[in-house]
C-alpha cells in the first residue's frame, strides 16, 4: 500500500524526465494513462471478437434444430466462455480504457492518481484471457456452467472450473485496482476550481461504478473461492451432500452479480450524457438529477439480487419486496432516458456517427429496459425464467447498451486520440448494419422465449425453427459488420483529415481544450478552469 | 488552492487506505454469509437446509400401492448400466432399496456420475432419497462390474393421480473428474 502511493508520486518525475522506452518495452512498462488507455481498448476489442467467434459457432449450431457441428458439452462451454469472456474481457476493459484515457483529461489532472499500479491493473488482464480461452483444451474443457457457474454443476466439472476460478481471481484482482486508481483519481486530482457537482457526467458515473466494484468484486472472489475449496479441500459451502446449499451461491452470485449489471450499464450511460448534449448543441439537462439518479441506481442495485432466483423457493413475502425494489430501479433510469430525451428537445442536431450511436442506445436501451420490468414481475418470470426472452433482455441492454455506448464514445474521442477524422461513412454504414442486423438477431428472441424456447440448450423443437433462422442470420450479419472498427481505427490512425482541438462544435469540457491528438503529457500544471467548460 | 506534491500524495494514501478498508468489508461481509444464511433459514424455517431426508411419523405410514419403474441410460459405448429390477409394486412409505448393476465394459478406467430424473417430473419432489450412488462421482476401473443402492421411499402426499413412478439415472462420465469418493459410493 504504502509503495503504491509512493511509485504515484515517483510517477511525475518520470513522466518529467520525458525519456520513456520504444518498441515494446514501451508498452510493456508504461504508466501514462493514454497508453494504457489504448491497450485496454484494444485487448478489449481482440476479446469482443474471440468471445463473438463463440457465439457464431452457438448461432451456427441453433441454426437448425438437432445437433449439427458441435456436443453439447462443447456448446456449453462455448456459451459460458462468450459470456465470460465478453462481460470481463470485452465491455468492462472497454469502459476501462475509455476512464484512463478520458478521466485525467477531463479534470485536469497530468495522470491516474497511482500510474504504476494502472499498469499493473492492465497485465493483469491478459493471464486472465489466457486462462480462461487455454480451458477449451484441457481434458474435460471449460467451464460448461454459464457464466452463472451454479452448484452442483460447477463442483463437479474437470480442471477447465479451476481455470475458470482463477480467471475470475485475477480479473476481480485488476478491477478492484483500476477502481482504487479511478476513485483516487477523482476524489483527489480535479483540477481547481472543478467541484464534485461542476465534474463531468463520465467521471459521476465511473465513480459510483469502481463503488460498486471495490464493494462487489470481493464477493464474487470469496464465492468463486469457496466453489474451489467446496470441489478440492472438502468444505461444504455449497457441496448438498455435506450438508452446504447451492442456493446460497445463488444468493451470493447475484448480490455481486446485480450490482455488476450497472457497473457495465453506468458507464455507458455516461458516454451518452456527454455525446448527445455535443449533438444537440445544448448543454445537458438535469445535470444535477443525472448524478442523483446515478447514485441511487447504484445504492438500490445491491437490494435487487433475488429477483435473478424467483423459482429457487424464495418465499412470497421475499417475491414481492424484490419484484418492487427492482421496479423502483426504473425511476432513476426513466430520469435519465427523460433527461437525455429533453436535451435533445429543441436542440440543433445533427446525426453523426456519435450521435447515431447514442440514439440507437437510447432507443434499443429503452426497449431493454422495459423487457427488464416485464421480468421483474414475478408471475410473469416463473414463465420466463431461463427462456430466450431473457436472452433477448439482457443483450438489448448489454450489446445495444453497453456495446453501443462504447462505439458512440470512440467515434465521439477518436479524433482527439488519433488528430485524424475518421471515415464517417464508413461509420454511419457500421452504425446502421449494427442497427439492422442486431434487432434481426435479438428481436425474434422475444417471441423463441415467449413460446417456451429454453436457453443454454443446443436443440430446439421443431415449431422454433424459423425465428432461429432469422436470428441466425442477424447474428452472422452483426459479427462481420464489426468488423468495419477495424477499418476506421486503422485508417483515422494513419491518417485522413487533420482535427482541430474540438472536432465537435457543441462539445465542452477540458479534454477539447487540449490539441488533436493529445500530446503524450496533458495538464502537468492544473488547468484553469471556468463554467463555459462544465457540464460536458 | 494548488498543493503541493506532497499534500496530494497524501491525500491519495488516506483515499487508498478507505477504499481497501471497503475491500476487507465486503469481504468480511462474505465470510460471515453461510452462517447468516443458516441461521436465517432457521429462525424464518424456510429451507431446512440441514436436515437430509428423514423418515417422519406422517410421511411414511405405510398408504396407497404405487407401481415402481426402474430404469438406466448410459452413453454409447461407455458402461453397461442396468437396474437389477425393472418393476416393483411398493406402497407409499415403503422404505425400498433398489439395486443397480454397472459394468465397465472398457479398458481404462472410468469416472462418472448418474443424474437421477423422474416420470412424470414432478414426482421428483415426492421421492425421498435416504442414500444414494448417485449423491457422488465414482471410479471403475476397466471391467470392473459393481452393484450400487439406492434407497428411498414416496412420500405419502404423493399427488392421488400418480399411480406409477419412474426412477430413471443416466450415466454420465465425467472427463477430468475428481472421483474423491468411490469407496463409499459404490459399496
Amino acid at each position: 500500500m504504502h509503495a503504491t502511493s509512493h511509485t504515484g508520486y515517483a510517477g511525475h518525475h518520470d513522466h518529467d524526465s520525458h525519456a520513456h522506452p520504444t518498441g515494446w518495452k514501451r508498452w510493456v512498462t508504461t504508466t501514462n494513462h493514454k497508453d494504457i488507455g489504448s491497450m485496454y481498448l484494444w485487448f478489449s476489442f481482440v476479446m469482443f471478437l474471440v468471445g463473438g467467434a463463440m457465439s457464431l459457432i452457438i448461432r451456427a449450431e441453433l441454426f437448425t434444430p438437432g445437433l449439427q457441428y458441435v456436443s453439447p458439452e462443447f456448446y456449453n462451454q462455448m456459451l459460458t466462455l462468450h459470456a465470460l469472456i465478453m462481460v470481463f474481457g470485452a465491455i468492462m476493459p472497454a469502459f476501462v480504457g475509455f476512464a484512463n484515457w478520458m478521466i485525467p483529461m477531463m479534470i485536469g489532472a497530468s495522470d491516474m492518481a497511482f500510474a504504476r499500479m494502472n499498469n499493473w491493473s492492465f497485465w493483469l488482464l491478459p493471464p486472465a484471457a489466457i486462462l480462461l480461452t487455454a480451458s477449451i483444451f484441457v481434458p474435460g474443457g471449460a467451464a460448461g456452467t454459464g457464466w452463472t457457474l451454479y452448484p452442483p454443476l460447477s463442483i463437479q466439472m474437470g480442471m477447465g472450473m479451476d481455470m475458470a476460478i482463477f480467471a475470475v481471481h485475477i480479473l476481480g484482482m485488476s478491477s478492484i485496482m483500476g477502481s482504487i486508481n479511478i476513485i483516487t483519481t477523482i476524489l483527489n486530482m480535479r483540477t481547481p476550481g472543478m467541484t464534485l457537482m461542476k465534474m463531468p457526467l463520465f467521471c459521476w458515473t465511473w465513480l459510483v461504478t469502481a463503488f460498486l466494484l471495490i464493494a462487489s468484486m470481493p464477493i464474487l472472489a470469496g464465492a468463486v473461492t469457496m466453489l474451489l475449496t467446496d470441489r478440492h479441500f472438502g468444505t461444504s459451502f455449497f457441496a448438498a451432500a455435506g450438508g452446504g446449499d447451492p442456493v446460497l451461491f445463488q444468493h451470493i452470485f447475484w448480490f455481486f452479480g446485480h450490482p455488476e449489471v450497472y457497473i457495465i450499464a453506468l458507464p455507458a450511460f455516461g458516454v451518452v450524457s456527454h455525446v448527445i448534449p455535443a449533438f444537440s448543441r445544448k448543454p445537458l439537462f438535469g445535470y444535477v438529477s443525472m448524478v442523483y439518479a446515478i447514485a441511487a441506481i447504484g445504492l438500490i442495485s445491491f437490494f435487487v439480487w433475488a429477483h435473478h432466483m424467483y423459482v429457487t423457493g424464495i418465499p412470497l413475502t421475499g417475491q414481492l419486496y424484490f419484484m418492487y425494489a427492482t421496479m423502483l430501479i426504473a425511476v432513476p433510469t426513466g430520469v435519465k432516458v427523460f433527461n437525455w430525451v429533453t436535451t435533445m428537445w429543441r436542440g440543433s442536431l445533427t446525426f453523426e456517427t456519435p450521435m447515431l450511436f447514442a440514439l440507437g442506445f437510447l432507443v434499443l436501451f429503452t426497449i431493454g429496459g422495459l423487457t427488464g420490468l416485464v421480468l421483474a414481475m414475478t408471475a410473469v418470470d416463473i414463465q420466463l425464467q431461463d427462456t430466450y426472452y431473457v436472452v433477448a433482455h439482457f443483450h438489448y441492454v448489454m450489446v445495444a447498451g453497453a456495446l453501443f455506448s462504447a462505439y458512440a464514445g470512440l467515434y465521439f474521442w477518436l479524433p482527439k486520440w488519433t488528430g485524424h477524422m475518421y471515415n464517417e461513412s464508413i461509420g454511419k454504414l457500421h452504425f446502421w448494419l449494427s442497427m439492422i442486423f442486431f434487432n434481426i438477431a435479438f428481436f425474434p428472441q422475444h417471441f423463441l422465449g415467449l413460446a417456451g424456447m429454453p436457453r443454454r440448450i443446443p436443440d430446439y423443437a421443431q415449431q422454433f425453427a424459423d425465428f432461429n433462422v432469422i436470428s441466425g442470420i442477424g447474428a452472422f450479419g452483426f459479427g462481420f459488420s464489426q468488423l468495419l472498427v477495424l477499418v476506421v481505427v486503422f485508417q483515422t490512425v494513419r491518417g485522413g483529415a487533420r482535427a482541430g482541438s474540438r472536432p465537435w462544435d457543441g462539445a465542452h469540457g477540458l479534454e477539447w481544450t487540449l490539441p488533436s491528438p493529445a500530446p503524450y503529457h496533458t495538464f502537468e500544471d492544473p488547468p484553469p478552469f471556468n463554467q463555459a467548460e462544465a457540464h460536458g | 488552492m494548488t498543493r503541493s506534491p506532497r499534500s496530494r500524495a497524501a491525500g491519495n494514501r488516506r483515499i487508498v487506505l478507505i477504499l481497501l478498508s471497503v475491500v476487507v468489508g465486503s469481504l468480511l461481509f462474505l465470510s460471515v454469509q453461510p452462517r447468516l444464511y443458516r441461521a436465517f433459514c432457521d429462525w424464518s424455517g424456510l429451507y431446512d437446509i440441514d436436515r437430509a431426508e428423514q423418515v417422519s411419523a406422517s410421511s411414511a405410514i405405510p398408504g396407497r400401492p404405487v407401481t415402481l419403474q426402474f430404469d438406466a441410460n448410459s452413453q454409447e459405448g461407455t458402461l453397461l448400466f442396468r437396474p437389477k429390477m425393472t418393476t416393483l409394486a411398493a406402497r407409499t412409505g415403503d422404505i425400498v432399496t433398489a439395486v443397480y448393476r454397472v459394468e465397465n465394459t472398457l479398458d481404462r478406467t472410468v469416472i462418472g456420475q448418474a443424474i437421477p430424473s423422474y416420470g412424470p417430473q414432478y414426482a421428483g419432489g415426492y421421492v425421498k432419497k435416504l442414500d444414494c450412488f448417485c449423491f457422488k462421482q465414482q471410479t471403475f476401473a476397466a471391467h470392473e462390474v459393481r452393484e450400487m443402492p439406492v434407497v428411498f421411499f414416496l412420500d405419502t402426499r404423493l399427488p392421488e393421480e400418480v399411480n406409477t413412478v419412474t426412477l430413471s439415472y443416466t450415466f454420465f462420465e465425467v472427463p477430468g473428474g475428481s472421483a474423491k469418493s468411490s469407496v463409499e459410493g459404490g459399496k
